[in-house]
């Protein structure tokens, strides 16, 4: 599941392999379970339980080591399933805890009335009593008292009792980055926030109520199942129940044969028959089926993902289209500089200075890369600090960048969008050639960015070359939509970038489509097309114009660094804010169905190896001809019913680590899957229980020497 | 059973898939139409029909119920009267329950039949009744296939098509011209025609002796009884009589006028939902089914055990010699796999696993191929749940041909998949638990259980074979049969017609590889191990009292 790429850092809250204590601590929450009107939610294992009271009534009306083992084991399949559902809810739970720890009683301090700019006196109150709308002044230190947005200020927030991320992040008011969550600390500076959310309804308080389970609801595909399940019941125990008046036939129209454990002139007594039925009906998967769903909720909060709902995360399995914001998820975010190309004359040398002095202005990471670039390949070390200069910093009207120098003579120099660059060297009076269209064009072509470089010496301006910026793909992502594209999944790079450069990025990060100069308003419009062909959408996004998108896809996963109007949109936050999350949220969804699946067809197969032990045991005394059936040579007629009904319970606590951990999953085409999966579970469901069941007749026969 | 029994069946069945691709592809034509033929629009006018006009689950379910309640009384009160009209020969009308049974078996396209054919219908009951009903209830389950095809094609709508188009088009375009030149092939080969009754004549041996010659239209019932899956025959021998079923080419023809509406119609589908890739599919599954069900009874009748079966290769008691082994083998094969209850042997006398092959190609939910359309939407309804674990095995929400197989899909699939086990199986424990049921039986012990068991899955699965030990004009059997017949094919219709309003409302979802493929061998696999295995686990303990007991000696 893990790439070198996307490795998460290591889980918030212990996860992966099951450990013997954490079954033995769910022991007495699994006895709790017991109580039939928790078990009627899950239709099969209530049969079981009733089938347990019905034989444990039948062993103290008529007594006998038999009765009472198989009693006994009947009880105890219920409890194992009650275990894997226990241990699959503990493990959400300490996660729950660990959250509660951080919602501490905290004090806010409100402003009444407060509006941008004024001054108003705080007032203190309790967190509680904070409402929507409200305002609340935090400042380095205290803890922010709930959920909401910044509307005043800027400051380090450390957020790591929520994702576990222990360096600050920035939040201010405006822009994209401007939601904090209840319970984090300000380190710095002071803010107002407008709190978003009513008491009780907080971000803390939804993600403690997700990974407690306390809002589990089935999903769409495993109401389906439980239906099928409870079909599959049904069906079993008509079987069952006609199978006694045949019974009593068929020994009466053989009289003479004698009375066996199993089968009286009554019929096939009433233990056998429950241990025939429990065996029948699917109790495996009926047993583990909400331990798989809680497991993959848990999954999802291991890698830092909140699903709102189980629903969410099943969608994910589905989903036919991947939009993928350009910046940030298929590029590192920021262009750097990657080579310089003199024009007209000029020097390499003399466009790299240029490009380093009229670059020190620049604050931004391309900035940056600009003077890093010039000074590691041209060896202007010193150069920035000893001159005296007026910097001239970018705006969005003039496009521009640059420095005013005064010594050793006056100079201007700028750096900017090559059409801006050419109207400044016009104004001032000089004439720009046809070669920057041409180099211009080049590097649009290869997917980089162009920047022009400028200088105005004496009042007479000249085009000294363009920078190149590289937009740097991050590593393994073509191997990873390669993955992808054989799951069936279509990515599709959205970006504002010109559809040339578009063209190239999209051509070397291996996407399969791409949207240039995308605004939000298209983007939303994509969505509605692909999901009128009849796909599912999934997309990742942090703004407040995002959030149409994110309301209409279906799945859309919010960056936790996103406005408040974003992670309401979507159904799943990013704790960590990593947009190639998406890819593994994708695989949890498929895995959980697979594993659901995969068990289905285990626990079907199983049944044929059951009807082998038990059928030949209960009338191979009527009918000698059925002790052919018995195909695995059990012992006797009670070790071959025993052996089933141990199987049948065995077999649910050594499925309870698959069902947490999720079946094996390697991206792959659907004809792939199926084929490892029918083969592996179908095929092995139908040969496993047959080995399984012999040794434990073995077993039986040699420590319980009365079988 | 022999290499010529072998190369027997290999023809026959190379002969079906030759001609399945043709009238599949007719058949699809005639169901896509848009226009329609003067004798239609004749039909449609007179009985005041807008052909044109379409209906949603709910109304196409109302009119093929209000079609059957129409067919049961006329056919009842036909029954009832029969001495009053001419060419009854003197046989008198039937008792109300005997009439009844009769009439809900041939409505159901069951024809299981309480009594012996020309010793109690007259000419009449047979021609506008059983000959009438033939036609009309295979009519009836090729409409419901449609309606569930069309929920499959279709997306956003709740139109269905219109139950009476489809009607009169099957009767009209398909099954009366087939019916019609395989009567006159069959005529030639020497099956009988006439509206004689009972006549004398003497015996070859000369003398004193004479033998009762009992006449009939026989030849313009034979195709469709066989086409229809409806399968009642004019005499109680059915195709084991010389005037229905007269020598191995009319045998061989009988065999294949069994398979081939069946059969075409999956190729149909394909047609219809624009895939022949899904068509031959299916087929394959079926085909894996057929020849292994074949195969086991094969065995299990040519096994030579006993001083008889070995003297002359297999299991002859109660069969033709005309026909032989390999040819009464194939004939029940296909008989019982299709859905028609006819007969050239008695099933009776097969060996015990032998008779447990036929009962279980019945219990396989009749798919293999399956009757009139009614096959179709059985095998679909099979896919479906093998598709749902399926799908969830490949990581997505289950889906066949680009709808989803969601939670309001499977309800109406898994109500479906209930119907036939449930009721063969409480109908067969309330059969050998009360004295009347018991009384019935024809045989003692594990094999007068396969005869309950038997009657039990036949009468469900509209089938209308027998075990004939069983003696079925007896009130109990009368009216319990009644209810399997009436409960066995209706109630899983409306499921059918549920469900396919529900597809029809859908948006197709896209198909990526990400996507189960309804094709290749994995699919293959999964429709047929889930045919099987349903089969198997729903109906193993019964069988193992039953022939499994009788064989396994």
């Amino acid at each position: 599941m893990q790439s070198q790429v996307l490795a998460g850092r290591a889980p918030r809250v212990g996860a992966g392999a099951l450990r013997p204590g954490q079954l033995a601590s769910a022991v007495p929450e699994a006895l709790r379970k017991l109580d039939p009107r928790r078990q009627v939610r899950m239709p099969v294992m209530f049969v079981t339980e009733v089938g347990a009271a019905l034989t444990t009534v039948l062993a103290l009306w008529h007594g006998g080591w038999f009765g009472w083992l198989i009693t006994v084991w009947l009880w105890l399949t219920v409890v194992f399933a009650n275990l894997a559902e226990a241990v699959a809810e503990s493990r959400g739970r300490a996660q729950a805890d660990s959250l509660r720890r951080t919602r501490q009683q905290t004090n806010a301090r409100k402003l009444i009335g407060w509006r941008l700019g004024a001054e108003v006196e705080a007032q203190q109150v309790a967190a509680e009593e904070l409402r929507r709308g409200d305002h609340v002044v935090v400042e380095a230190g205290q803890l922010i008292p709930g959920d909401g947005d910044v509307v005043e200020g800027v400051a380090s927030v450390d957020e790591s009792a929520i994702t576990g991320e222990s360096a600050p992040v920035i939040r201010e008011s405006g822009g994209d980055r401007s939601a904090v969550t209840g319970g984090t600390r300000v380190l710095s500076d002071r803010i107002v926030v407008e709190i978003t959310s009513d008491p009780g309804r907080s971000f803390l308080d939804r993600m403690i109520a997700l990974v407690e389970g306390a809002q589990r609801r089935k999903t769409p595909n495993e109401l389906a199942l439980n239906l099928l399940l409870v079909a599959l019941t049904f069906v079993f125990l008509v079987a069952v129940v006609t199978l006694q008046p045949m019974a009593i036939f068929s020994k009466q129209a053989n009289g003479a044969t004698p009375v066996s454990g199993a089968l009286t002139a009554n019929g096939v007594t009433g233990v056998v028959l429950v241990g025939l039925l429990v065996c029948l009906i699917p109790t495996t998967i009926g047993a583990l089926l909400s331990a798989i769903g809680i497991a993959g909720m848990d999954r999802m909060v291991q890698r830092n993902v909140l699903a709102m709902s189980g629903r969410a995360v099943e969608a994910a399995g589905d989903v036919h289209t991947l939009l993928l914001d350009k910046t940030g998820t298929i590029t590192f975010g920021n262009r750097q500089a990657s080579d310089f190309h003199p024009i007209g004359g000029a020097g390499e040398d003399e466009l790299a200075e240029a490009a380093l002095l009229a670059s020190l202005a620049d604050e931004t990471p391309e900035g940056r890369s600009i003077v890093e670039f010039a000074r590691r390949h041209y060896g202007f070390a010193d150069l920035a600090e000893s001159s005296s200069a007026e910097l001239v910093p970018f705006s969005a009207t003039t496009r521009m960048s640059g420095v005013d120098l005064t010594e050793p003579k006056v100079r201007q120099l700028r750096k900017g969008a090559a059409r801006a660059i050419a109207n400044w060297v016009r104004q001032a009076g000089g004439t720009v050639p046809r070669e920057l269209e041409q180099v211009v064009d080049q590097v649009s072509e290869t997917g980089s960015t162009p920047l022009a470089v400028a200088e105005c010496v004496d009042g007479k301006a000249r085009v000294l070359g363009v920078i190149q910026l590289k937009d740097v793909v991050k590593p393994g992502l073509a191997a990873r939509f390669a993955e992808l594209r054989t799951m069936g999944i279509k990515t599709v790079m959205i970006t504002g970038d010109n559809p040339v450069t578009a063209k190239a990025i999209a051509a070397e990060a291996g996407v399969d489509e791409f949207m240039a100069e995308a605004t939000p308003e298209q983007k939303l419009a994509r969505i509605k097309a692909e999901q009128a062909e009849g796909k599912l959408v999934a997309m990742t996004g942090d703004g407040t114009n995002d959030a149409p998108a994110l309301a209409q896809a279906d799945v859309g996963v919010a960056m936790n660094t996103g406005t408040s109007a974003a992670k309401e949109a979507g159904n799943m936050v990013d704790l960590d804010s990593d947009p190639t999350k998406i890819i593994e949220i994708v695989e949890i969804g498929k895995q959980l169905l697979i594993t659901r699946g995969a068990l289905t067809a285990f626990s079907i197969a199983n049944d044929v190896a059951k009807y082998f032990a038990i059928l030949p045991a209960m009338f191979g005394v009527v009918y000698p001809g059925l002790k052919a059936l018995n195909v695995m040579g059990l012992h006797s007629a009670q070790s071959a019913i025993m052996s089933a009904v141990v199987f049948n319970a065995l077999i649910i606590v050594a499925l309870i680590p698959l069902a947490l951990r999720g079946v094996r999953y390697r991206p792959a085409g659907a004809s792939a899957l199926l084929t490892r999966n029918l083969w592996v579970y179908g095929l092995g469901g139908l040969i496993a229980p047959f080995i399984a069941i012999k040794a434990l007749d073995l077993c039986l026969v040699r420590f319980l020497p009365g079988m | 059973m022999s290499t010529a029994g072998w190369l027997q069946a290999a023809f026959l069945l190379m002969v079906l898939v030759a001609v399945h691709v043709p009238l599949g592809d007719y058949m699809a034509r005639a169901f896509t139409s848009d226009r329609h033929w003067r004798i239609e629009k004749a039909i449609y006018r007179t009985v005041g029909i807008d052909p044109d006009g379409e209906q949603d689950w709910r109304r196409y379910l109302t009119a093929t119920l209000a079609f059957t309640a129409m067919s049961i009384a006329a056919l009842f009160f036909l029954f009832l009267w029969q001495d009053l009209l001419p060419w009854d020969h003197g046989h008198p009308g039937l008792g109300w329950m005997l009439a009844l049974n009769t009439a809900v078996s041939f409505t159901t396209n069951t024809s299981w039949q309480n009594y012996a054919g020309e010793t109690t219908m007259g000419h009449v009951s047979v021609m506008a009744g059983l000959g009438v009903q033939a036609f009309a209830s295979a009519a009836v389950g090729l409409c419901v296939a449609l309606a569930l095809v069309r929920g499959l094609t279709r997306h956003s709508t709740k139109d269905l098509g219109n139950f009476w188009v489809d009607l009169v088009r099957s009767i009209v375009r398909i099954l009366l011209p087939i019916a019609a030149v395989a009567g006159i092939v069959l005529l030639a080969l020497g099956v009988e025609q006439n509206l004689h009754g009972t006549q004398l004549s003497p015996t070859l041996a000369g003398g004193a002796g004479t033998q009762k010659i009992v006449g009939g239209p026989v030849a313009s019932w034979e195709p469709i009884k066989l086409m229809s899956g409806d399968g009642g025959g004019f005499f109680n021998a059915s195709s084991a009589h010389p005037f229905e079923n007269p020598n191995a080419w009319s045998n061989g023809i009988e065999i294949l006028l069994m398979l081939l509406v069946p059969v075409a119609f999956i190729r149909t589908f394909g047609r219809l939902v624009g895939s022949l890739k899904q068509s031959w599919t299916l087929l394959t599954v079926v085909g894996i089914l057929f020849v292994g069900l074949l195969l086991a009874a094969s065995l299990a009748q040519g096994a030579h055990s006993g001083t008889v079966p070995t003297a002359v290769g297999g299991q002859t008691e109660g069969t033709e010699v005309r026909f032989g082994v390999p040819g009464s083998t194939m004939f029940g094969l296909s008989a019982t796999g299709s859905a028609d209850g006819a007969a050239n042997s008695s099933y009776d006398s097969f060996s015990s696993l032998g008779g447990g092959t036929l009962m279980a190609a019945m219990m396989l939910g009749e798919i293999a191929p399956g009757g009139t359309g009614s096959g179709l939407y059985g095998l679909i309804m099979i896919v479906l749940v093998a598709v749902f674990i399926g799908g969830l095995m490949v990581g997505r929400t289950p889906e066949y041909l680009r709808k989803r197989i969601g939670v309001g899909e499977m309800r109406y699939v898994v109500s479906y998949a209930l119907v036939a086990p449930t009721l063969i199986l409480v109908a067969s424990a309330i059969a050998v638990a009360l004295p009347a049921g018991r009384a019935g039986m024809g045989n003692s012990g594990a094999h007068g259980l396969s005869e309950v068991v038997y009657a039990a899955t036949s009468t469900t699965q509209s089938n209308g074979s027998s075990f004939g030990g069983l003696s079925g004009n007896t009130p109990f059997y009368n009216l319990g049969m009644c209810v399997t017949m009436l409960v066995g094919r209706y109630l899983p219709m409306v499921f059918v017609l549920a469900l396919a309003g529900r597809l029809a409302g859908q948006k197709p979802g896209a198909v990526t590889t990400g996507t189960l493929r309804a094709s290749g061998v994995n699919f293959v696999a999964l429709a047929t191990g889930a045919a099987v295995l349903l089969a198997l686990l729903n109906f193993l303990p019964a069988l193992s009292l039953g022939p499994l007991a009788d064989g396994m000696r």
